[in-house]
């Protein structure tokens, strides 16, 4: 089945099977491989997009479910080589150790403060209970995205 | 993890979708956000040979107010259950049960419709649904339709007693404005299913209670609430939470840990309620 994805403002056309998986038609079709593949069970938040400005977990949503939707990737984040506030958050705050769940946690962070701007830290951390980072860094990550609430102010 | 080829026919109204179903029988499934089918099919825990897609049956997202009960399309999205206004004035419990399905990310993509259809024991909504004596209306290709309560929508081991020709199309929460309510969830990781879960609706002369992950399906706990009618207060009647229950036993709890937490939680939950 032929889809068009709209990715970081970029069209997609690709013929794929329905059974494709959004995060590896990313991957795969875009070959924008920030975004990775944790636990590939919605668990780990590892694989965290935005369709259509809200965070959803690629690895469960199929590639045809996106066909005609807008994605943000971790790519399409910073505008040229200016980081996102919560990219330059998540450096000044050491919001990572290795670095796997990065892209889920800011994507994921994106979109928290979308919801609430002005979360308190316990909000912060329940808005973060879909992202996983086995580093268990969740502090400087809170930190991170608080601070880049500050900025919000 | 890939699942298994099937053929995609993507809906563009509740009676397309309900064609395709006909069409092809119990081989086809209906996916709205496909957030506890997509799953499963990964797991090659189920393999329909056809998804109907019904994700974009936006007429079928909605939350209104109908007199006596909130008419809540079956589309609708946990994202927007969890934050209505009227949901959170009207039926609380169901809007705080939404808030702690998954996580947010889930939240975005999943829908009530879906979740009930579903009718998974672990799951928070078909807890909220029975405390609060809602019900569904299943539609078939023919036009016709029916209306589902709670305690008749689930029948078995993920196992809704929808015909696999019909479809949910709308969920009914009668009101419970001003009414006491509680819903306590244990688990482990915030994201969890809960290993052990309670809702319950004070109806003002009494209390619907209904446990999660405690029986085969989502299920009353009857004893608690006869309890609750013969004069019993909350701590006694919470006593008789695992009455009846056929709780599994799994990596996360023992049958008896289940049952232990059955009666805590229910107590907490009444008491939460305002139901001493």
């Amino acid at each position: 089945m032929e889809i068009t994805v709209e990715i970081n403002g970029t069209n997609h056309t690709h013929d794929v099977e329905p059974r494709t998986l959004l995060v590896h038609f990313i991957r795969d079709v875009a070959g924008l491989t920030g975004t990775n593949v944790g636990c590939d069970t919605s668990s780990c938040g590892a694989c965290t997009i935005h369709v259509n400005g809200e965070a959803v977990k690629s690895c469960t949503m199929l590639a045809v479910q996106a066909d005609g939707e807008q994605i943000t990737t971790i790519e399409g984040l910073a505008g040229g080589d200016e980081l996102h506030p919560m990219q330059q958050a998540f450096m000044n705050c050491h919001a990572l150790q290795c670095g796997y769940c990065t892209p889920g946690m800011v994507m994921a962070s994106v979109s928290l403060l979308d919801e609430n701007p002005q979360p308190t830290e316990a909000e912060v951390r329940e808005g973060l209970e879909g992202n996983l980072c086995r580093c268990t860094g969740y502090h400087n990550i809170v930190k991170a995205v608080l601070s880049a609430a500050g900025g919000n102010q | 993890m890939i699942p298994v080829a099937f053929d995609y026919v993507r809906a563009s109204s509740a009676d397309e979708a309900l064609g395709a179903l006909s069409e092809h029988g119990d081989e086809a499934k209906l996916m709205a956000g496909g957030h506890s089918l997509l799953p499963m099919m990964k797991l090659r825990l189920a393999y329909p040979s056809v998804i109907v897609d019904i994700g974009r049956l936006s007429d079928l997202s909605y939350i209104n107010d109908a007199g006596d009960h909130l008419a809540i399309g079956a589309l609708t999205r946990h994202r927007d259950i969890e934050i209505s206004d009227l949901v959170a004035e009207h039926a609380p419990l169901l809007a705080h049960a939404t808030s702690h399905v998954g996580d947010p990310q889930v939240r975005h993509r999943g829908t009530i419709g879906g979740s009930l259809a579903h009718a998974d024991a672990a799951a928070d909504h078909p807890s909220a649904l029975l405390a609060l004596d809602g019900s569904v209306v299943a539609r078939k290709a023919d036009g016709s339709e029916r209306v589902i309560a709670a305690g008749d929508l689930f029948a078995g081991f993920l196992e809704s007693s929808l015909d696999p020709t019909e479809m949910i199309t709308e969920v009914r929460i009668p009101k419970h404005t001003g009414l006491g309510w509680n819903f306590q969830k244990f688990n482990r990781r915030a994201q969890d299913w809960a290993i052990v879960g309670v809702s319950a609706q004070s109806t003002g002369d009494g209390a619907r209670v209904a446990l999660v992950n405690m029986h085969p399906t989502p299920v009353r706990a009857t004893a608690v609430e006869e309890a609750l009618a013969g004069g019993a207060g909350a701590v006694d009647a919470a006593a008789a939470a695992a009455e009846g229950m056929e709780p599994s036993s799994d990596l996360n709890a023992t049958v008896d840990y289940r049952k232990h937490l059955a009666r805590v939680l229910t107590r907490r939950a009444l008491e939460g309620a305002g139901i001493t």
